[in-house]
């Protein structure tokens, strides 16, 4: 069994509206000097494999076929 | 000519879509489940609004990756006119039939309103009924309507004619970058728009500025 973190993360460059809002609700809250915030998100998969290389392999396909929209976004994996 | 409505759960605009697909071509559109991997012969093929499985991960993204799409896929390569509007706009880009990406509206906020829409290109086989430059009006609803596409892919499109309509008169309700609310493939058979036209079709529409869009790609223009 191989445990695996997702990360994906909008491209730079692309607007991110959430985080601009996410950004001025840290700063409404009295947090100062934020350059900036952009928000991503995590999927933590379970693979029922020992084989680490099959699962890296098949990890990079999830991500281009449905986790990410490598249109806008980029994404990262990382085995536990 | 005829036409397929496609349903999904969590699309619920498929029954707007329906009517203003009978009323305007004379036949009712014959409807094509999610799981469905043949589409009947048809003309056009529609994708409707809604919130295909609660717009989860990313709006219209598990919908694309549905059986139907498959279908879809190779009926649009065949020169079958498909058209998504709304959530059936991102569930195109998410399939890779149209190029770029919707993302969140600029103003974080769902926008249900109406906006004015210019004709960047008259010359496809969903806007021959307008002329080029004509400003329609169109209702608009929902919350990622903001058009994304990268500097080169902007500029494919742009120099294609690919970019059919545009949020005209400071209209745009989202952020879309160059005002862009509709666009379609290199090959001009397959568009997506966010805006509503089935939603202004008839005098109890309070309009029938969209008429145009379903009279050209069914080909009933009144001569």
């Amino acid at each position: 069994m191989i445990k695996a973190r997702v990360t994906v993360t909008l491209k730079n460059g692309v607007l991110d509206p959430q985080g601009k809002a996410i950004e001025g609700a840290l700063g409404a809250l009295g947090f100062d000097g934020i350059g900036q915030v952009r928000q991503g998100k995590v999927f933590d998969l379970v693979i029922e494999t020992a084989d680490k290389a099959k699962a890296e392999a098949d990890l990079k396909a999830m991500c281009e076929k449905l986790l990410a929209n490598t249109v806008i976004e980029n994404y990262s994996i990382s085995l536990a | 000519m005829k036409s397929a409505v496609v349903q999904l759960p969590g699309l619920n605009r498929d029954r707007d879509m329906i009517a203003a697909l009978t009323k305007i071509s004379g036949k009712a559109p014959v409807t094509v489940w999610q799981t469905e991997t043949q589409i009947p012969d048809v003309d056009l093929i529609v994708i409707p609004g809604g919130f295909s499985y609660g717009d989860y991960l990313r709006c219209g993204a598990i919908a694309a990756r549905m059986p139907v799409m498959q279908a879809i896929r190779a009926k649009a390569e065949q020169g079958v006119r498909v058209l998504g509007v709304c959530n059936g706009f991102q569930i195109l880009l998410e399939a890779g039939l149209l190029p770029g990406a919707l993302m969140r509206n600029a103003s974080l906020k769902f926008v249900c309103r109406e906006v004015k829409l210019e004709v960047a290109n008259a010359d496809t086989p969903f806007t021959r009924a307008y002329s080029k430059g004509a400003i329609i009006r169109s209702p608009v609803a929902h919350h990622d309507g903001n058009y994304f596409a990268d500097a080169e892919t902007l500029q494919t499109i742009e120099g294609n004619g690919q970019v059919v309509f545009r949020y005209a008169e400071g209209t745009n309700p989202n952020g879309s970058i160059n005002d862009i609310a509709g666009v379609m493939n290199a090959k001009g058979t397959v568009l997506g728009m966010m805006p509503h036209p089935e939603n202004l079709i008839e005098a109890a529409h309070g309009g029938s500025d969209g008429r145009g869009i379903f009279a050209s790609a069914l080909e009933v223009i009144a001569a």
